[in-house]
């Protein structure tokens, strides 16, 4: 049986998703990706050339123009190939729309003791619209 | 949320499914961030781009039967009538610019298609709240002209010009205006150049942090603030800045930080900035072509590549991509003719990340955008990235050395 650990969260884009997590130390713009295969292509990225399709993404804050977080995830989104759902540390109004506009679980103000818990590939539900995060651990 | 009648009547859809969802994008910002209500906006910039989450959205208003209480400006797209007569677009990419222009005018947009309304026709005043999307608008409102915004997505902008209120927080409020990082500039400011450097380097080294800078020329130029701000918000989320001495919150550096100690204190030297450039730019070498107009450039620098190349051959493509407004002037004052006898072309309403570039796919580029530099991966164009000035010294010699 793998260890499960529940952590209260805020909610900022309604829903309930489960999925594989993958951390980013790094920010993330969601339009230097490809989106037809999912992957960040932003140079020196923490998770260059990794896959974010499917996954529940672990990331301190969006950044990057206006325009092009909405039609990054929508674009991703279109090839089947957007983030289950997101936990953040600061919150930015355009990730926060282009969220809640595309439908992805947001959420933030995770307790602490997540970020010492999680690590990539365990199985994480984000049910943002009861403030709660879930880690299931990798066997 | 505490909601007025008129604003619960326009979430219940009295007002039509449009701006129902307005409504309820907004409420849902609002709850994110603990606002307690809504508050009136005076003016809206919508950083439409012609892209396909964006036309997805406004038509989605639109056909809902939504209206803009406030009338916003709009970004640029791709000037239809230029690049359809050039041969430089597909049908159906012709189609995707008509539809987006439609979904606006019946949103009952303003189609004034430029990234840089701040500069001649949406300038709010110190003090107004508005609603700003925009990576270069959102901080030169805010900072330069001392305005109110967050920093709008271009969703959440067009939900605030339907509406005509954004939920009270963040940037609106005068305690999270406050600078938090302290920003020695030691580097030499001496064109507007340094200030796209500057902007791209100080969120590698502050974060997010809202910083105040010091020790900064006491009389920059609007284009300087314009690539400050833009260069800001690509290397990361900063949507107001301080120049102690130069914006309207910073007279001096006490009142910039609000009374309060920073949390940090960083130096920028010039080989800060050398490393920059060095780190977003390809080497020296040759170019197919120069690209200028990221965010659209002004008329004073479209009069100085009049002047650089008046009476001369550029031996590579040269465009610059500026305002309805801009080129109107230039053809009034002569300058597009200069230009275009050099074998350049200046070309309104337009922005580089559309699929009228298609030719360039594949070529490299000079640039003096940082910004459109980094974006351009998505459109297989890489850059040499350099001032105006050095630019355009390489569209009439083939290179940048």
């Amino acid at each position: 049986m793998s260890a499960i650990y529940t952590f209260k969260c805020h909610k900022i884009s309604g829903g309930v998703a489960e999925g594989q997590v993958l951390c980013s130390k790094d920010d993330i713009n969601f339009y230097v990706v490809d989106p037809e295969k999912g992957v960040i292509i932003e140079k020196g990225h923490a998770i260059e050339g990794m896959e974010i399709g499917g996954r529940v993404l672990v990331f301190p804050s969006g950044k990057g123009s206006s325009v092009v977080q909405a039609d990054g995830l929508y674009q991703l989104n279109t090839y089947g190939n957007a983030p289950r759902a997101m936990i953040i540390k600061h919150p930015d109004t355009v990730l926060v729309a282009s969220c809640i506009i595309m439908e992805v679980p947001l959420v933030d103000r995770v307790e602490e003791a997540f970020y010492s818990v999680v690590e990539d590939g365990d199985t994480v539900t984000v049910d943002a619209d009861n403030g709660l995060v879930t880690v299931k651990k990798k066997e | 949320m505490n909601l007025t009648q008129e604003e619960k009547k326009m979430l219940a859809g009295d007002y039509g499914q449009g701006t129902a969802l307005a409504m309820k994008i907004l409420v849902a910002i609002g709850e994110a961030f603990d606002a307690e209500r809504m508050v009136k906006i005076s003016r809206a910039h919508v950083a439409l781009s012609n892209q396909e989450a964006d036309l997805w959205f406004a038509e989605k208003l639109a056909s809902g039967g939504a209206k803009c209480r406030v009338t916003p400006t709009v970004n640029p797209g791709f000037n239809l009538d230029y690049f359809c007569k050039a041969g430089m677009v597909s049908e159906e990419d012709a189609k995707i610019m008509e539809r987006t222009h439609t979904a606006y005018k019946s949103l009952g947009a303003q189609l004034s298609y430029s990234c840089t309304p701040y500069l001649f026709d949406n300038i709010p005043r110190f003090g107004e709240v508005v609603s700003f999307s925009e990576s270069s608008a959102t901080p030169y409102v805010n900072s330069v002209w001392g305005a109110r915004t967050n920093r709008e997505a271009a969703q959440s902008a067009l939900c605030a010009a339907v509406t005509g209120c954004v939920p009270e927080y963040g940037l609106l409020l005068d305690e999270n205006r406050k600078a938090q990082a302290i920003v020695e500039v030691e580097a030499d400011m001496a064109d507007d150049f340094a200030y796209e450097l500057l902007g791209y380097c100080i969120p590698k080294k502050i974060g997010p942090l809202i910083p105040a800078l010091v020790g900064m020329p006491l009389n920059p130029t609007p284009e300087a603030l314009m690539n400050l701000g833009a260069q800001l918000n690509t290397a990361g989320a900063t949507p107001i800045f301080h120049i102690v001495g130069v914006t309207p919150e910073a007279p001096s550096l006490e009142m910039a930080l609000g009374g309060k100690s920073p949390e940090m204190k960083i130096k920028i030297t010039d080989q800060d900035l050398i490393n920059i450039r060095e780190a977003i730019s390809l080497s020296p070498g040759k170019i197919d072509f120069v690209m200028f107009g990221c965010p659209h450039h002004t008329l004073r620098q479209v009069q100085d590549v009049a002047r650089m190349v008046e009476g001369k051959k550029l031996r590579t493509e040269l465009w610059i991509m500026t305002s309805s407004y801009t080129r109107e002037m230039a053809e009034r004052m002569g300058l597009s003719e200069i230009i275009e006898n050099a074998g350049g072309r200046i070309v309104d309403d337009t922005c580089w990340d559309q699929p009228c570039w298609g030719h360039l796919a594949g070529k490299i580029g000079a640039t003096d955008s940082p910004k459109l530099a980094f974006y351009s991966k998505r459109r297989d164009m890489q850059f040499i990235v350099r001032s105006v000035h050095d630019c355009v010294k390489a569209a009439l010699k083939g290179e940048v050395q």
